[in-house]
């Protein structure tokens, strides 16, 4: 006789009193397969921990944002921000379906040139752009968003030297109604700040400006405060436009759109109040189109969305390690992925899965990371069904920022894998070795040979 | 090792602690060895019933098992001297 599958026994104390209204299930369905590729091979070819990224999911999402906006307004582009993933296969997924790049160092700047984006289709934001990342910007011809006066003054003596006339927007930051205010990029807009700026540069004579930016925040689940910050920038080009008879090519709103993930102390989940592209699209557009802008003269509408493009496309594939029992009762499980790997659980509540069948009986866990450190925490309480050590689990909603915010720390990165539309895994970038992080350390001389 | 007389266990794995007025409920591996528990059987003659009916090996039956008996003692079901 077969004999029958072995659950680790648990005992779960039951409490009363505290009744969830919302009816909320507890996580217990598994993720076996990620877009048809098995969970158990993709550990088994590429090892564990192993980031795995959808390109359907990455295609769709586009799809769907670029369909929400491009149906109520009739000038879209969106220009893919690298420094949420700038994973190079990931660039050019966005690419392929038409998105510029936007970039906030020389660094990213380069990856976009090389990755064979025209430099008239790169937007160069940020705070930090060196003399020399601006000149190679403007005799390329790209956008320069400019984010203070001193990069003002630097382009316009950048234009002694150069004959090219840089290509200028830029940002502003202003109130919408929301917190916090983010005021430390760009100019701003109720003090004058960013009239100002418009003012120097079109009476500098040196300088096209062609576009107008903000970036509100990030995570905004008010999509009526883009409504306020579109209705502000559409004022300032009709300034422009009265004053020097001259109209901006583009109104770029930056990103900041909110993905499904949950902010830790949220009560609800972040499935159930994010926002949809549509009503973010409907905040935007409205204000566009009712606004005083000349409609024949209407600007391209330029969106620089990260997270909420590819947030849900990137899953974290991970092992559990040990579990054990903390003196209060409480379960803890540790498993290979750490917040080096994870850095965006220290704002979310990740949503883990585990990758094989489980029975409907939970218990309350704290998930640590393999890192020898108090702060690795990936979930402080989530209600899981028993593993045991050589489980695998799902990490999901994690393609924003966790690739190029990576740390390595005590250990090395792991695979990255990208599933294509006929579920075959491709290695987008391969794991590193020792010889990597090593092969830059230089040991002087009198430090060479010791004795123990 | 002997669990606490007052404590009723149901066989679909309810547990009911007349002392404290708390309930539980088990999974039904934590429910067949809490019932084998009741009925007197030591933790070896417990791993030779459970090894024989599911599939698991000896690492794997009592590194669980001495978790379990953890949680019991965490909760005060577990006699912790032999009554006289």
């Amino acid at each position: 006789m077969e004999k029958k599958h072995f659950e680790r026994p648990i005992i779960k104390k039951l409490q009363t009193g505290m009744p969830n209204k919302f009816g909320m299930k507890t996580e217990y369905e598994p993720i076996s397969e990620i877009d048809g590729a098995s969970v158990k091979e993709l550990v088994a070819n590429y090892g564990s921990p192993l980031y795995v990224m959808s390109e359907n999911t990455i295609r769709e999402t586009y799809r769907e944002a670029y369909r929400a906006f491009s149906t109520r307004y009739p000038k879209v582009q969106f220009a893919w921000s690298y420094k949420t993933n700038y994973m190079n296969a990931i660039c050019n997924i966005f690419h392929t379906e038409g998105s510029w790049a936007e970039v906030v160092s020389g660094f990213e700047y380069d990856k976009a040139i090389n990755n064979g984006v025209p430099p008239s289709k790169i937007l160069f934001n940020g705070p930090d752009k060196s003399e020399k990342d601006l000149e190679k910007a403007i005799k390329h011809g790209s956008y320069i968003h400019i984010d203070h006066f001193d990069e003002l003054y630097t382009i316009i003596n950048l234009t002694n030297k150069i004959k090219e006339r840089p290509k200028v927007a830029i940002r502003v930051n202003m109130d919408c109604g929301i917190y916090p205010l983010w005021s430390r990029f760009g100019f701003n807009y109720e003090n004058g700040e960013a009239w100002e700026a418009i003012n120097r540069i079109m009476l500098s004579k040196k300088i096209d400006l062609v576009g107008l930016h903000c970036h509100i925040g990030t995570y905004i689940l008010a999509p009526w405060a883009y409504g306020i910050a579109a209705s502000k920038l559409a004022d300032l080009a009709v300034a422009i436009e009265k004053k020097f008879n001259h109209y901006v090519k583009y109104i770029d709103m930056g990103g900041g759109f909110a993905s499904k993930n949950t902010l830790k102390g949220a009560f609800l989940p972040g499935s159930d109040t994010c926002p949809t592209f549509d009503q973010y699209a409907d905040a935007i557009t409205t204000a566009l189109i009712n606004s005083p802008i000349n409609h024949e003269h209407l600007p391209v509408l330029m969106l620089e969305s990260g997270r909420s493009l590819i947030d849900d496309a990137g899953y974290l594939v991970g092992t559990v390690l040990a579990n054990k029992r903390l003196p209060e009762g409480k379960l803890a499980t540790i498993i290979d992925i750490g917040v080096n790997l994870l850095f965006t659980s220290f704002w979310y509540d990740h949503k883990v899965t585990p990758a094989q069948q489980f029975s409907h009986h939970t218990e309350d866990t704290i998930i640590y990371g393999p890192l020898c450190m108090n702060i690795d925490i990936i979930r402080e309480n989530v209600q899981l069904p028993p593993m045991k050590k050589g489980d695998n689990i799902v990490i999901s909603r994690i393609g924003a920022y966790n690739m190029t915010q990576w740390m390595q720390f005590i250990t090395l990165r792991p695979n990255i894998v990208l599933i294509d539309s006929k579920s075959k895994a491709h290695v987008i970038r391969g794991n590193e070795t020792p010889d990597n992080i090593m092969k830059n350390e230089l040991v002087p001389e009198h430090l060479k040979k010791f004795e123990l | 090792m002997k669990l606490k007389k007052k404590i009723a266990v149901s066989e679909t794995g309810f547990i009911f602690d007349p002392t404290t007025g708390d309930s539980f409920s088990l999974n039904p591996t934590a429910a067949e060895i809490l019932n084998l528990l009741k009925d007197g059987k030591n933790e070896k003659e417990i791993k030779k019933e459970i090894m024989a009916e599911y599939d698991v090996d000896e690492s794997t039956f009592e590194r669980s098992f001495l978790d379990f008996m953890a949680m019991l003692r965490l909760y005060n079901m577990i006699e912790e001297h032999e009554e006289n």
